[in-house]
């Protein structure tokens, strides 16, 4: 009896937002007095970081500080519509609104400084710390704040404005399957390597090492969590998680985390990752979505792992050491495949 | 965490150089999250509030031959006992507010059952255990049914019907055929011409998406004749439209409060419990609470539906593909929620991140007698990469090429014609090959090593196929043989009534097809003659239109 060490591959690309489109998301933002914005959303945050990707979006879109930018969500009174956080969508698609509304508040932002300072508002720029300034004249300034104090009690301008953004809906050929599914793919690869207990039928993951190409990286810790997270959901799904062990038989079927079987934290294996960014031509500042595919390489590569360590092809999910078991004692005996 | 940044790809396609974006910014949330301030739904507790619980189905497959509810009804702490008599509108599809299927789905079931752990009637309480308690006490007659639970079982002549809606237990695409087809090229003429034809069987069970926070929602009447809901939704709105359709309010009287919520995954946007709730407060004039607890979110909440794929091959010695052929089966338990719509999403992502002149697909939404099946991270997709990744390993075998190699020089690139007929573009899937191999030290061949993904596509490679066979089978049959779908519907024509094909011209006009060209470049080769003429397609279940009701 003996453990065999085993390396499996698998790449893949990922649809980015909802297929067909038809799926519109607005957002508004506005200024007070003190020239601290505001953005309206009806976008759910589930942990993912909607409240902080699209306030940075927002931030960098006015050219003010991030600490001056404040997003308020989820309220159906107040926040203009969104379909929803699903699909990969909500980066890319609330992004893009948050970037339009946020264009429209900064235009007006810069009308109000320009009538303050006397100039043109195409010469103006932002330095991004709170101040507009003529452009290749730094002391010819104003700070946000004042900008947007005039707009408010001396010009009588709202800073503001709406973004909304739809990818129009695809229709389907019934005979073909012609269709425009999305507008942009993430991409991975991922290698992992298992040792597998030929006794037992036992799967350990040693190590994960991928590559994952999310566009822009607009918050690299934000991309990071995903990543991380979603490679160790990957991996439990790959060999522990099902709510019908024996499908389609109906039996044995869990019932709370005791029965439910997931990895605990010593099966949770090293994960060296590298992040490529391939800007997405119309995703906000090139960004895509990393939330949901950062999981899917990590199933086939598990299994193409535990086939280079023992020779047996576990085509049903999850490869529990039952099945492990079961297909080594068919071939009768672990048949380790070509090292790598 | 041992993470890279590799800048040197693609760099010249990206200003680096920006104020905030690309920044390791804390969460604005963060504070909350981590002393445990942040609120959740179930954070919002009402004085006064009151439990839904449900009365459950314990059969797969049953008739209901009646329901006894006087004796739940005098337990202590019983405020109102629900049926499905007291849902104003006791029909849905969560796609019809993208006007996509047919209603078939009661928020709470009268006559049967077609899953364990339906729910058949509600009871309000002032306690949790009150309404535990008095779930107990109600007393259902039932008459069991035979159920069927395998995929390819549940679609032969004579299987039990699981869905009144669908009652061959398959979805209806396009008012016109049993499955999505996907037909590029000519398959069978290019596995005739292969070396190796390699084939396989993929499976994958259903998975549960396990948030911490189980699914539900907090409703409140407020004084100006609207109602709070507080919730753990994904998707706001959609669940705020799917109450207002199934309780028969305006909009305008619902006020939906999500926020943050403990793990979603895919599993939040069922919107089952938000009307359940705002229903529980109507008929009690009190808040209401309906949650799931952890034993329904593991086996009634709806998890990753099952996926079984076959897969078949045909490649030549050098270790190209030619030909790839699909057919799959989702399982979407008793219910449509969101299959419908994953096949759509997967058929439009074959035959995977590889260049491949013939594709094949036929991919069937099959009804069971199980627990419906929802979306969940990944969704259409993660079962598919499966059976498509694991297979590529196979193909790589039974050719004796390196696994890694097999994929680059089968992968997309810039330029390349798709099998959905879109040209791809912004493609990156030869590096991530390439790094992952170097990280991991998986040697590769040179050539492998200074391909790109920027080059060697396009050209021959962007030309759609000069011939694609197409064919009608599945072709749903028409009036004559008694319908096959049932239409809810009140001012659409009956599905059943017309005939098949070619269709009659449509009586509202679809949204217009919008040129692809702002989305994906339209290929510049003029389509393959189409074998039938297209019919149009119709609202009632085709992604053809978007209609708010």
């Amino acid at each position: 009896m003996a453990r065999h060490r085993g390396k499996g591959f698998s790449c893949i690309n990922y649809p980015i937002g909802m297929n067909l489109g038809g799926d519109p998301s607005q957002a508004l933002v506005h200024s007070n007095p003190d020239g601290k914005f505001m953005v309206a959303l009806s976008s759910i945050d589930l942990g993912q970081g909607m409240k902080s990707v699209t306030r940075q979006i927002a931030a960098e879109t006015l050219g003010v500080p991030i600490a001056d930018v404040y997003v308020d969500t989820a309220d159906s009174d107040t926040g203009p519509h969104c379909m929803g956080s699903f699909a990969s969508r909500g980066t890319h698609r609330v992004g893009n609104a948050v970037i339009q509304a946020a264009q429209e508040a900064r235009a007006v932002m810069l009308e109000a400084a320009a009538e303050e300072l006397e100039v043109n508002a195409a010469d103006l720029v932002t330095d991004g710390k709170g101040n507009i300034h003529v452009r290749g004249a730094p002391s010819r300034a104003i700070t946000v704040a004042a900008a947007c104090g005039a707009a408010q009690f001396k010009q009588g301008r709202t800073v503001s404005g709406r973004g909304i953004f739809l990818i129009p809906l695809s229709d389907v050929d019934p005979d073909t399957g012609e269709m425009t599914p999305v507008s942009c793919f993430a991409h991975a690869a991922m290698i992992v390597e298992v040792e597998v207990d030929d006794e037992t039928g036992d799967v350990a993951v040693i190590e994960m090492n991928s590559a994952y190409e999310v566009g822009r990286a607009l918050n690299p810790r934000l991309v990071e969590q995903q990543l991380v997270g979603g490679a160790w959901m990957g991996m439990s799904h790959a060999l522990w998680e099902t709510t019908e062990p024996y499908y389609p038989d109906r039996s044995h079927g869990p019932i709370d985390f005791n029965t439910y079987l997931m990895p605990g934290p010593g099966n949770i294996a090293p994960h060296n990752i590298a992040i490529l960014e391939r800007p997405a031509p119309d995703g906000p500042y090139g960004g895509k979505g990393p939330g949901e595919m950062c999981a899917n390489p990590v199933l086939p590569a598990v299994a193409n792992a535990v086939f280079n360590a023992v020779g047996v092809r576990v085509d049903e999910l999850p490869i529990t050491p039952e099945k492990v078991l079961r297909g080594i004692r068919a071939q009768g005996g672990a048949r380790p495949q070509a090292r790598r | 965490m041992p993470v890279e940044m590799r800048k040197e790809f693609f760099a010249n396609e990206r200003d680096d150089n920006l104020n905030e974006i690309g920044k390791p910014t804390q969460r604005q949330d963060i504070l909350g999250h981590v002393t445990g301030r942040s609120p959740f739904y179930d954070d919002h507790l009402f004085e006064g509030l009151l439990h839904m619980r449900c009365v459950r189905s314990p059969h797969h497959h049953a008739r209901v031959r009646s329901i006894d509810i006087s004796q739940a009804e005098r337990m202590p702490g019983v405020k109102r006992v629900i049926l499905a008599r007291d849902v104003p509108r006791n029909l849905n599809t969560l796609l019809s507010l993208l006007d996509f299927g047919l209603d078939d789905e009661p928020l709470i079931s009268e006559k049967k059952v077609s899953y364990k752990g339906e729910p058949v009637c509600a009871i309000v309480a002032e306690s949790e255990r009150a309404a535990r308690e008095a779930c107990e006490k109600v007393r259902v007659d039932w008459e069991p049914l035979p159920a069927v639970f395998d995929v390819e079982e549940a679609i032969k002549p004579g299987a039990p019907s699981v869905n009144e809606a669908y009652p061959t237990n398959l979805f209806v695409y396009h008012d016109k055929y049993d499955h999505q087809k996907l037909r590029y090229g000519d398959v069978e003429a290019a596995f005739a011409r292969a070396d190796h034809i390699i084939e396989g069987r993929y499976q994958m069970s259903p998975i549960e998406q396990a948030p911490m926070e189980t699914c539900g929602a907090i409703a409140a009447p407020e004084t100006n004749d609207r109602f709070v809901c507080y919730t753990s939704t994904q998707a706001l709105f959609f669940s705020l439209g799917t109450a207002a359709k199934l309780l028969d309010v305006s909009s305008a009287r619902l006020h939906f409060i999500g926020g943050t919520v403990g793990g979603g995954f895919g599993g939040k946007v069922d919107s089952l419990h938000e009307p359940m709730a705002i229903l529980g407060a109507m008929l009690t004039g009190r808040p209401c609470k309906y949650m799931f607890d952890r034993v329904e979110e593991m086996q009634v909440g709806a998890p990753r539906g099952a996926e079984r794929w076959y897969l078949k091959d045909g490649v030549t010695r050098d270790g190209r593909i030619v030909a790839r052929k699909f057919t799959g089966y989702f399982d979407s338990g008793a219910y449509t929620r969101l299959s419908s719509y994953a096949i759509i999403k997967a058929v439009g992502h074959l035959p995977g991140p590889y260049t491949i002149p013939n594709v094949y697909a036929d991919v069937y939404c099959v009804y069971t007698n199980r627990t419906p099946a929802t979306a969940m991270r990944g969704f259409g997709i993660t079962g598919v990469d499966f059976a498509i990744e694991t297979h590529m390993d196979k193909v790589a075998h039974a050719v004796g090429m390196d696994p890694i190699e097999l994929r680059i020089l089968n992968s997309y690139r810039d330029g390349d014609m798709k099998a959905h007929r879109r040209l791809a573009k912004n493609t990156a899937l030869v590096e991530c090959c390439q790094v992952a191999a170097e990280k991991a030290h998986w040697q590769i061949s040179a050539a492998a090593r200074h391909a790109t993904s920027l080059t060697g596509g396009g050209g021959e490679r962007a030309q759609l196929p000069a011939h694609t066979a197409t064919d009608q089978q599945g072709l749903v049959p028409g009036g004559r043989t008694g319908g096959y779908a049932r239409s809810t519907k009140r001012k659409e024509p009956d599905f059943a009534a017309r005939p098949p094909q070619p269709a009659a011209p449509m009586p509202a006009a679809p949204a217009p097809q919008r040129p692809a060209a702002s989305i994906e470049p339209v290929p510049s080769a003029p389509p393959a003659p189409p074998v039938a003429p297209r019919a149009p397609a119709r609202f009632s279940s085709s992604i053809s239109g978007l209609r708010r009701r």
